[in-house]
């Protein structure tokens, strides 16, 4: 309970945050509250659900499971990054065309998980697209409109791939 | 006329906000000197409260206040009873603090205010409360028992409730029968867990003695009303507004939740904007739980299956409180005959206080209960008379030259269960066809002789939906053109926006764009009752219908004066009232909505305003109703289960948005696969519960929910113009009877019983590992 304070430098979304942080601040609440990018949601707090989940160093990370002084001098993505200006991602536009949300509130976790699954698996399978969701929990949909939805953002982005 | 979109597949008007991270969810909120609350919960079931000592919490720096029981004053005041069931004996509601004397692990004792949350947590260890523990009532059925320890100890029994419904002579119809049917079913404990827990922000203003109240609830006009009334402030001085809100389901209402008073109270008293956030540990220890029931149930049938008689006695476990009346039982008894025709019924329901969190309703609100016992012992009577279940079923089904037929049961609100504009036997056909139910049969005894063990369920259910009493709605045309549609009912993630859009927009005669929906906020809208029973189309929608064609007849009205034409020929098409067959004369609602609200004269008896306000009150519930069938393979090595097809028929009557109602269907299979499955909330002795993460209570991921194949059979409701019948709940209905049919089925071998939900791979073991011993 002491008032011990670090500067930490944290990238996110490719936008510079330096702030002094309590040791024992989550990253979460460091990118909610301290960065106020709250897209980033909280539903569990131990790990499990990936409501939470961010790019770290582009890789799906859970900020409820990590330290905000542990992120210092790392580069993190959230889902505040992921449409540019009004133009969705395919990602964000095959979850709004196959109803892959309901509550939304897993929902950019979801996103985040899979930007990088699909980085990875670009032509996935639907057992490797439920294998790569397996890790977020969603209590609104049944999973089967967001697996839709992840093959359906899998046709888009090749098909930008391809495009001119 | 106007774009049809009743019954398109529109894309969700919420949608964009929730994917790029830009909707406004409860810790989203954010407000200038904001301060944080924490919830000091009791570690003990059952135990007096001796000393409450905050001394050593308020010195840590930071720390703003600590609330007790002492504090509340005339607010901690008993919450109101919701339901009063008639049979009721002992009702007890909780209050938001235990004054002396707590009931279950997770009670709210005392709350801290601080600079930050992390602070807040911290000074919780540092309050001393001396408890004098003692012997909790745990389990519901040692609870019932006399010389159990009471809950209550004003009382002397933990009975709270003892009910009995019925209709016919269930004795004679006994007395008749060839064959009787007796089980003991048992569906456990499981909660609701939204992705998003539950929380408060509340704001007070000096000057206007005013309070501003965000609150993850499913009923924020109630909430208002409560919250006023318990701080002795008017209501029109207090706001409560539903945010976005991740997941409801029916966790997301108990008027109150103690903390839906304390953080409003302390935000008065402190005069400081107040926020708490609940944990999901305390999400399981301080939110409502739902489902365990006992039921002793018999079914008296001839020989050729014709079901004469109905007997269910139940136990209702209740928890700790009754705020809401035993409504789970009433639930689960009013749609106990399901789809089928049984001349007499007789059910009694018990409900039981326990030294355990408070239960109310999760999505079906006990009809998932009753729909397993009737189709459990459908399956047991079935394989008695050695007939196919299907056939069993075939039986004894309401026919369409049946209805109107009475089921013998009262639903919610005195809803006698009448059986309307319903199909059974052509869902029965759709569903047998679709999952080719002869074929699998025909194939079954080759998968037996090569060590197969498959196995098909069916599970049929007819669910009340759209219960009363109202829902109301302003529909209100700007003079720039926009359409405002208004209510009071919030929504959790259904898509109410989108479903209101498409009833208003099309109805009206403008572009959906045009439309825009305030929903959940009590200073737009203050009339309403909230969102949960399947019934935000039925009653919420049909009110946006009736207001809409109000606003549609004004503006042909004014039309027709302005153009100097007859109102029938005139016609609205894309915002604009135009003349039959002649376009280029017309005039924009806009402008008839300036016209409507003149700045010189009105005319006397004329309201301003293109606009209506309407309400819907039904007088009954409607009744949705489907079947669900699926084949399993089970492995008797590990007991685990693969469910190769699982295929749903249903009749939610009209569908407004097909790509929301399939939404809905596959969300509450995925619930009702988790409660069948997976999830189960275990206490020990004590009272502790023993499954407060997501690594103890698992709820289902991609990897264990089936594709699942929906077939519609939509006969429109003859009760609401909409011709609607609601879809919200009716999902989970039959999945754990026909979940456990078809493990039976599979493992008709080993002679497999299924009595209580959940099963998981140990209890699959053990009925074969009982029959091979």
């Amino acid at each position: 309970m002491n008032d011990e304070r670090r500067t930490i430098r944290v990238t996110i979304n490719g936008q510079v945050f330096e702030r002094a942080v309590a040791p024992n601040l989550l990253l979460s609440d460091f990118i909610r509250h301290e960065a106020e990018l709250t897209g980033t949601h909280v539903g569990c707090e131990h790990g499990v659900c990936g409501a939470c989940t961010i790019l770290y160093e582009s890789q799906p990370a859970r900020s409820c499971l990590m330290l905000a002084v542990q992120a210092d001098g790392a580069r993190l993505e959230t889902i505040e990054s992921l449409a540019k200006g009004d133009a969705l991602h395919p990602l964000q536009t095959a979850f709004w065309e196959k109803h892959g949300l309901q509550c939304g509130y897993c929902t950019p976790g979801i996103l985040m998980t899979m930007k990088a699954f699909l980085a990875e698996t670009p032509n996935p399978s639907e057992a490797e697209i439920r294998v790569a969701l397996s890790g977020n929990l969603c209590r609104c949909t049944g999973y089967q409109q967001i697996v839709e939805a992840v093959r359906h953002a899998a046709a888009l982005l090749s098909a930008a791939r391809v495009a001119p | 006329m106007s774009t049809r979109l009743i019954g398109e597949r529109v894309k969700r008007r919420e949608d964009r906000r929730l994917l790029t991270g830009t909707a406004q969810f409860i810790d989203d909120i954010h407000l200038p000197n904001m301060a944080h609350a924490a919830v000091l919960r009791s570690p003990h079931a059952k135990a007096r409260i001796l000393r409450i000592d905050a001394s050593k919490a308020l010195a840590l720096p930071g720390v703003l206040a600590v609330l007790t029981h002492e504090d509340l004053g005339a607010a901690n005041d008993p919450m109101p009873l919701l339901n009063q069931d008639r049979g009721f004996i002992y009702p007890r509601t909780h209050r938001a603090f235990a004054p002396g004397q707590v009931r279950f692990v997770g009670e709210a004792v005392a709350l801290v205010v601080a600079e930050s949350r992390y602070r807040a947590e911290d000074a919780l260890e540092l309050i001393e409360v001396d408890y004098a523990p003692s012997q909790a009532a745990v389990d519901v059925m040692a609870a019932a028992k006399s010389g159990a320890p009471l809950v209550h100890d004003d009382t002397d029994s933990n009975i709270a409730c003892r009910t009995t419904n019925g209709r016919g002579d269930v004795d004679a119809a006994f007395a008749k029968a060839d064959i009787v049917i007796r089980e003991e079913l048992r569906p456990e404990r499981g909660a609701a867990q939204p992705m998003e827990t539950r929380g408060c922000v509340a704001q007070y203003d000096t000057s206007s003695d005013s309070l501003m109240v965000w609150d993850t609830t499913q009923a924020p006009v109630s909430a208002r009303g409560l919250i006023a009334a318990k701080l002795g402030m008017p209501e029109a001085n207090v706001t409560v507004i539903a945010p976005d809100v991740g997941g409801g389901f029916g966790v997301k209402i108990m008027l109150l939740y103690p903390e839906e008073l304390l953080i409003p109270f302390a935000a008065r008293r402190l005069k400081r904007p107040v926020k708490w956030i609940e944990d999901r540990r305390e999400h399981f220890l301080g939110s409502n739980h739902e489902r365990l029931m006992v039921h002793k149930v018999e079914l008296a049938a001839r020989k050729d299956g014709t079901l004469l008689g109905l007997k269910d006695v139940f136990y209702y476990d209740s928890g700790a409180y009754c705020p809401y009346g035993p409504i789970n039982a009433e639930c689960a008894q009013g749609i106990l005959p399901g789809p089928y025709k049984i001349p007499a019924i007789h059910t009694e329901y018990i409900a039981v206080y326990t030294n355990t969190p408070i239960v109310s309703p999760y999505r079906g609100a006990g009809m998932p209960h009753g729909n397993f016992v009737m189709e459990t012992v459908m399956n047991r009577l079935a394989e008695r008379l050695g007939l196919d279940p299907v056939e069993l079923r075939r039986r004894n089904l309401v026919t369409p030259a049946d209805c109107p037929y009475d089921g013998g049961t009262v639903f919610q609100y005195g809803s006698r269960l009448i059986h309307r504009d319903c199909d059974y036997p052509a869902l029965l056909a759709k569903l047998l066809a679709a999952i080719d139910y002869d074929g699998f049969r025909q194939a079954q005894p080759g998968w037996r002789a090569k060590g197969l063990h498959k196995g098909i369920g069916i599970g049929c259910y007819v669910e009340g939906t759209g219960i009363p009493p109202y829902e109301g709605m302003e529909v209100r045309v700007e003079p720039t053109g926009f359409v405002t549609v208004t209510t009071g009912y919030p929504s959790q993630g259904q898509g109410h926006q989108t479903t209101l859009i498409q009833v208003v927009a099309e109805t009206l005669g403008v572009e959906p764009e045009m439309v825009n929906v305030q929903a959940g906020r009590t200073d737009r809208f203050a009339w309403g009752v909230g969102t949960f029973a399947s019934r935000a189309a039925v009653v919420g929608c049909t009110a946006a219908l009736k207001a809409t064609r109000r606003v549609r007849q004004r503006a042909l009205d004014l039309a027709a004066d302005h153009l100097e034409a007859a109102a029938s020929d005139l016609d609205i098409v894309r915002g604009r009232v135009e003349l039959k067959g002649v376009p280029e004369i017309g005039v924009s609602l806009g402008e008839l909505a300036a016209l409507a609200n003149p700045i010189i004269t009105l005319e006397p008896g004329v309201e301003p305003g293109l606009r209506a306000i309407d309400y819907h009150r039904p007088e009954g519930a409607t009744f949705s109703s489907g079947m669900h069938g699926l084949i399993v393979e089970v492995d008797i090595e590990t007991g685990m289960v693969k469910i190769e097809r699982y295929v749903v028929v249903h009749d939610c009557g009209v569908m407004i948005n097909p790509l929301i109602v399939e939404g809905q269907i596959l969300g509450a299979i995925a619930q009702g696969l988790g409660g069948t499955f997976y999830e189960k909330l275990v206490f020990d002795e004590a009272g502790q519960l023993l499954t407060t993460t997501f690594m103890d209570y698992l709820i289902p991921t991609a990897m264990e929910i089936p594709h699942i194949e929906i077939h519609h059979l939509d006969r429109p409701s003859s009760l609401n113009p909409l011709g609607v019948k609601g879809v919200g709940e009716g999902g989970v209905m039959p999945v754990a009877p026909a979940f456990a049919a078809a493990i039976e089925d599979a493992l008709r071998l080993y002679d497999a019983r299924i009595n209580a939900f959940p099963f998981g791979p140990p209890d699959i073991l053990a009925m074969i590992e009982g029959r091979a011993r």
